[in-house]
């Protein structure tokens, strides 16, 4: 198991290599160059010599690219072109929203999304089993954001039961200590404002998990209608083992195998979803950062952002093929 | 081998694992044929070609389905700001917030969501096909180092790449169908050049081998034509994505920047100013949207569910 | 150095002339006041549409940081309540000498900045030298563009006159400032933020004057970011940056009326929509930049809609230049163009249907209440079959226009960018222009590319930022602003433009002055540079248990008065 988990730890390392080329490559294909990018479009000539020299650009291009390589792997990306703080500190101090927005969608999506495929497949055929494909059907294909604002303009602006943006009621004033906010109050024993943190997570955790929802409804359903159908099921009915038994031991376990892999999918690709959310839910996490980064042409910080949200991308990936492993003994062979 | 991130890409490999399977076996019905048989009786699938149809109809016949000219700000003077008059005859989905006529807008717009669909798709696929072709062709190192690439593209989230490459591109129409596009390109390159994998072991083209058939030969007259069915799935499927996606790059303000042209992620975005006033204004949009996007699906689920031999029970 | 950046964010304010503004305040200006007796405490949290960028006002030429600024410094001379009238504020009183170079301030007594520093004479002068010695990226206008717009160079900078000459504090409390040229701005710009003063030891203990960073990504020194120290009636407290949160708390200590509120949070939420909703979600108390389309909606829910009048200019530029050598679109060199495309564009329609109620169009670069208004310009009426025929005469049909238009914003002037430029392009579309839409992210694209004259033509406004003619056409186009290949309206040579504004600028006597310039109005409307679009009134929109904010027509809002009713 070791063993597999360090070749898996190996395969990383082309990877980020390759998308740190990538990420180099595009900071100096936009237009103007970085230079430009980060004095605009009005730089003069001097300045921008000037800001090449500062920056090693006038080195040939692999001496450039070692040296981004350089402060990259210390996780120096520079500085925000527009607040001119570090990229990475700004990072850390956002990601922490992310990541908890992420856990409360992936919890939404699998706390209902597992039942209900589970249900669905049960009673194939009845009115829930359509009710669930039709609306995992269109739980894909709604647009995030638009949903986004429906469940805004119901549920925070029309019925007022839960807040529609931000992190946290302003006028609570709670102690932070590792910006999980949630973790914070219940740290601190700031029970309101970490209840309070909870509920500002209810809403874009909901548009955000529903993809995930819609997905892992129809993975769920389908491979336990074909665990369902497997001989071994079939022998354990034929067993007379009991009904419990055999859905708990057999059906289940055997049917989760392909949704955890969804569900690792999921997680990473909620970390990109967050821009939409975030930004309609003026939520203060690394997606909304992305967008005004986009808008503000902070392309020091978009750079970052994007090279560490793949980062984080790959490890959770990481994390699922690890796990996965663990279950089904057949990957480690493979 | 498997590597990292590779559940996504495992699920391309599935796909692509069906191309040109052992087309014997039912009595000597095709793959293709068994599996079109039994689309026919499949009432999703038929769901799924009617909105396709429908949706491919309306946008080609376009200008001379829409009532008036989707332009036109006929009803502009009586707008005024947090007043938008609603449908009235001549006007049966009323008005937007420049008073041009909805209905017409939606059904114009459908060419743009179509051509955004179509055209990112199509290159994406072409693209990514080629890239495959020539890794799965070639083998070798060149295999490597492209698959390789191509895993490093599949381990950026799309959206992500979307932008970054909007981002880069400037603001114009072209850019947003090149940013879905480039997302598209690694999916379709891993897909074929994994069914060529699959199939180049398999016994007809080593019976051909042993005729002494030249490689590319082999390539273009055999794999490549069985690997195109996984490729048509994909496609069904990614134009749903692209359709959608093409709406958030617009809600991100990052779609064509003239905005009197119709297009529907455009207007949806616009919208959301009026959900107070004429919440309507925002859901016709959307529902062409979520209704196309499903149609893609639909049919793209049950293409594959049909192609799929697990299903043949 | 002659750029002008940002210069349409600043929604700034002072008062030369009495206006006669506040007598047209429309009946919905209301900020509360009738009903009980003012309470004291609370905390309001107030919707901004941006974060702040620092709060070192000296640095700053944007309206969000402005807003926050306003709060925890003052100046020598303020804003009246709700008015234009400049008033005393930290100097109680002044004098001008004969020769119109020296004046003589006498201050406040007893003030105190909030780390405890006495507020004098010498502490004047600090600010005054501060400003004057600026060195290093402290000189570029994206750093200190007030002060150059007002004062002009720097003391290491002898090829650019500076006006100031000199401070000195005579006695504890009177500081005499001498000037090297007479000036109509001074002292009224005294009132902007820019020139708010404060206190010496903190500027010195936290470095404020250390930029770093480039010219056009300014890192901002410890002082502007979390030490501002002024005299204000609030202090600055903290900024939570993640979740865009600026608290400031109340001065206990303020020498004058102490503020009425215990705290404030000024929230950041770009987006209007989400801003309307938090509202009426009750999260926060206020915003600002309300849409129009939402005036009636926010009143019938019971907030108060707090309209400012009209003190901007909305305008399409064009980029016209015709000095030889310059890059301009040859097709708006000819005057028949400029015409054409302003008969094509329908203004009466656009001010009815786009702009709140209380919009005017505007016939000049100019709003009606400002001295130098004419009354007498040539105008262009809405009239499509004209531009065509102009268009004709001038041989430009199939002319494609380069149309650069802002997004994800906001302004006063242009509540909605985008239906601003649908409604104009139609228009010109429909009078047989071609155009070719530019949409750029406001800040700095935007603002860079219309500034550098890239645009054909563009959309673009201007909030004044005190009563003052020149501060709206002396900042268009005196000959200063557009000697340069890339200027905003493209480096055009008009002479007669060009002298009457430095005339007007000039003359000392008032009534001469306002003479002078409806005459350079009328050039300017005869030459058609661009057309003028609109006066449009913006507005900030309250809770109903908000009291005593007064609407400001230069946007420059104090929230010392405010109060929380039950």
């Amino acid at each position: 198991m070791l063993r597999f988990v360090v070749r898996r730890l190996l395969q990383l390392i082309p990877i980020l290599l390759g998308l740190s080329v990538l990420l180099f490559a595009w900071l100096r294909a936009l237009p103007g160059g970085p230079a430009q990018a980060a004095l605009g479009e009005r730089a003069t000539p001097e300045a921008i010599a000037r800001y090449n020299e500062l920056f090693g650009l006038d080195q040939p291009i692999y001496v450039q690219y070692l040296r981004f390589l350089g402060r990259a792997v210390q996780l120096d990306f520079g500085n925000s072109t527009r607040t001119g703080r570090p990229v990475t500190e700004e990072f850390l101090e956002r990601m922490p929203g992310t990541i908890e927005l992420t856990l409360f969608a992936m919890v939404f999506a699998i706390g209902v999304g597992i039942p209900l495929g589970y249900l669905a497949a049960r009673r194939h055929g009845s009115w829930i089993d359509s009710t669930s494909v039709i609306g995992s059907l269109l739980g894909v294909a709604i647009p995030v954001f638009f949903l986004a604002y429906l469940l805004r303009l119901v549920f925070a602006v029309e019925l007022g039961w839960l807040p529609g943006s931000g992190r946290q009621e302003v006028r609570i004033d709670a102690t932070r200590v590792t910006n999980f906010y949630v973790l914070d109050g219940v740290l601190t024993g700031e029970w309101d404002a970490a209840w309070d943190a909870f509920t500002h997570l209810v809403l874009p955790g909901i548009a955000l998990g529903t993809i995930p929802l819609a997905i892992i409804v129809r993975i769920t359903r389908a491979s336990v209608l074909d665990v369902v159908n497997e001989d071994y099921v079939r022998t354990a009915n034929a067993k007379g083992l009991a009904t419990q038994t055999v859905r708990r031991r057999h059906i289940l376990r055997n049917a989760l195998l392909p949704v955890s892999t969804t569900i690792g999918l999921q997680t990473g690709l909620l970390l990109s979803g967050a821009v939409l959310t975030e930004t309609v839910f003026a939520f203060g996490g690394v997606g909304s950062a992305i967008y005004d980064a986009i808008f503000g042409r902070d392309y020091a910080l978009l750079q970052g952002f994007v090279l560490l949200l793949a980062i984080m991308y790959v490890l959770v990936n990481l994390l699922v093929d690890i796990s996965y492993g663990l279950l089904d003994p057949r990957v480690r062979v493979s | 081998m498997t590597a990292i991130g590779d559940v996504k890409r495992r699920r391309i490999d599935e796909l692509a694992a069906r191309a040109g399977q052992v087309p014997e076996g039912e009595g000597g019905v095709s793959l293709t044929r068994s599996a079109f048989r039994r689309l026919r009786r499949d009432p999703v699938a038929i769901a799924g070609a009617v909105i396709v149809v429908v949706f491919l109809l309306v946008a080609a016949f376009a200008p001379w389905l829409a009532p008036r000219d989707p332009l036109a700000q006929t009803l502009l003077s009586e707008i005024r700001p947090g007043y938008i008059p609603g449908s009235r005859e001549g006007f049966p989905l009323g008005v937007d917030n420049l008073g041009r006529d909805v209905l017409s807008r939606l059904i114009v717009g459908s060419r743009q969501s179509l051509l955004i669909g179509v055209v990112s798709t199509l290159l994406g696929a072409v693209v990514g096909m080629a890239i495959g072709v020539l890794a799965g062709a070639l083998g070798g190192w060149v295999d490597s180092v492209v698959m390789r690439f191509v895993d490093i593209l599949l381990s950026i989230p799309g959206l992500l790449m979307a932008i970054s490459i909007s981002v880069l591109l400037g603001q114009n129409q072209y850019s947003l169908v090149i940013a879905i596009a480039v997302t598209q390109v690694p999916v379709f390159a891993r897909l074929l050049r994994g069914s060529m994998l699959s199939q180049r072991n398999s016994d007809y083209a080593l019976a051909a081998r042993a005729l002494g058939v030249r490689r590319g030969r082999i390539v273009f007259g055999h794999v490549l034509p069985n690997s195109l069915s996984p490729v048509i799935v994909q496609a069904t499927l990614s134009l749903a994505t692209a359709i959608i996606e093409a709406a958030a790059l617009s809600f991100l303000g990052l779609g064509d920047p003239d905005l009197g042209r119709p297009e529907w992620g455009a207007m949806l975005a616009n919208a959301q100013q009026f959900l107070g006033v004429r919440p309507e204004l925002a859901i016709y949009p959307a529902l062409c949207i979520i209704v196309v996007a499903l149609g893609f699906t639909l049919l793209g689920e049950s293409l594959r569910e049909a192609l799929d031999p697990k299903f043949r029970r | 150095m002659q750029r002008r950046p940002q210069r349409a964010l600043a929604a700034t304010a002072a008062a030369l002339t009495a206006a006669t503004l506040s007598a047209c305040a429309s009946e919905r200006d209301s900020g509360g006041g009738e009903g009980g007796e003012a309470q004291s405490g609370g905390t309001l949290v107030f919707g901004a549409a941006g974060d702040p960028a620092m709060f070192d006002p000296a640095f700053a030429s944007d309206g969000e940081t402005f807003r926050i600024a306003r709060q925890i410094h003052e100046g020598l001379l303020g804003n009246e309540l709700g008015g234009t009238e400049p008033v005393p504020e930290l100097a109680e009183d002044w004098e001008v000498s004969e020769d119109g170079l020296e004046y003589t301030f006498s201050l406040q007594e007893g003030v105190q900045f909030h780390d405890g520093t006495d507020f004098n004479a010498e502490a004047v002068c600090f600010n005054f030298d501060r400003w004057y010695n600026f060195e290093g990226l402290a000189q570029s206008p994206s750093a200190s563009y007030y002060y150059q717009a007002v004062f002009g160079g720097f003391a290491s900078t002898p090829d650019v006159p500076s006006i100031y000459e000199s401070c000195e504090a005579t006695d504890e409390n009177t500081a005499v400032v001498r000037l090297t040229q007479v000036t109509s701005k001074f002292p009224a710009a005294l009132a902007l933020p820019a020139f708010s003063i404060q206190s010496p030891t903190a500027l010195q203990e936290y470095d404020a004057d250390n930029l770093s960073g480039s010219e056009d990504a300014l890192s901002y020194s410890e002082y502007a970011l979390n030490h501002p120290t002024g005299t204000g009636p609030f202090r600055f407290e903290s900024w939570d940056r993640g979740n865009g949160e600026v608290t400031i708390v109340r001065n206990e200590d303020y020498w004058g009326e102490a503020a009425l509120l215990d705290e404030i949070i000024f929230r950041t939420i770009p987006d209007g929509n989400t801003r309307r909703q938090e509202l009426q979600a009750g999260s926060i108390d206020g915003y600002d930049f309300v849409s129009p389309a939402d005036y009636q909606t926010l009143e019938d829910d019971g907030f108060q809609v707090l309209v400012r009048d009209p003190f901007n200019i909305l305008y399409l530029g064009f980029n016209g230049g015709n000095v030889p050598g310059t890059q301009a679109n040859p097709a708006l060199q000819d005057p028949r163009v400029r015409q054409a495309i302003a008969h094509a564009i329908d203004r009466e329609t656009i001010v009815n249907s786009l702009l709140p109620e209380g919009a005017e169009t505007a016939t000049q670069f100019l709003p009606p209440t400002v001295d130098g208004w004419a009354e007498d310009v040539t105008t262009y009426e809405y009239d499509p079959e004209r531009a065509r025929q102009l268009l004709q005469e001038a041989g430009a049909e199939g002319t494609t226009l380069r149309f650069y238009y802002p997004t994800d914003v906001s302004r006063p002037y242009l509540p909605d960018p985008a239906a601003m430029f649908q409604v104009i392009n139609q228009n010109l579309t429909d009078a047989g222009f071609t155009t070719e839409p530019v949409a750029l992210p406001w800040n700095p694209d935007y603002l860079n590319a219309v500034q550098a004259g890239q645009a054909d033509i563009h959309l673009l406004g201007w909030t004044g930022d005190y009563n003052d003619a020149y501060n709206f056409i002396g900042t268009f186009f005196a000959e200063a602003a557009n000697n340069q290949a890339s200027a905003e309206f493209g480096a055009f040579s008009a002479p007669e433009i060009f002298q009457a504004l430095a005339q007007a600028d000039a003359e000392p006597d008032a009534e001469a002055r306002t003479e002078l310039y409806q005459e350079a109005n009328r050039l300017i409307m005869d030459y058609l540079p661009g057309v003028p679009i609109s006066h449009s009134p913006p507005a900030l929109v309250v809770a109903e248990n908000v009291q005593g904010l007064e609407p400001s027509p230069l946007t420059a809002e104090v929230f010392s008065t405010v109060s929380l009713a039950d």
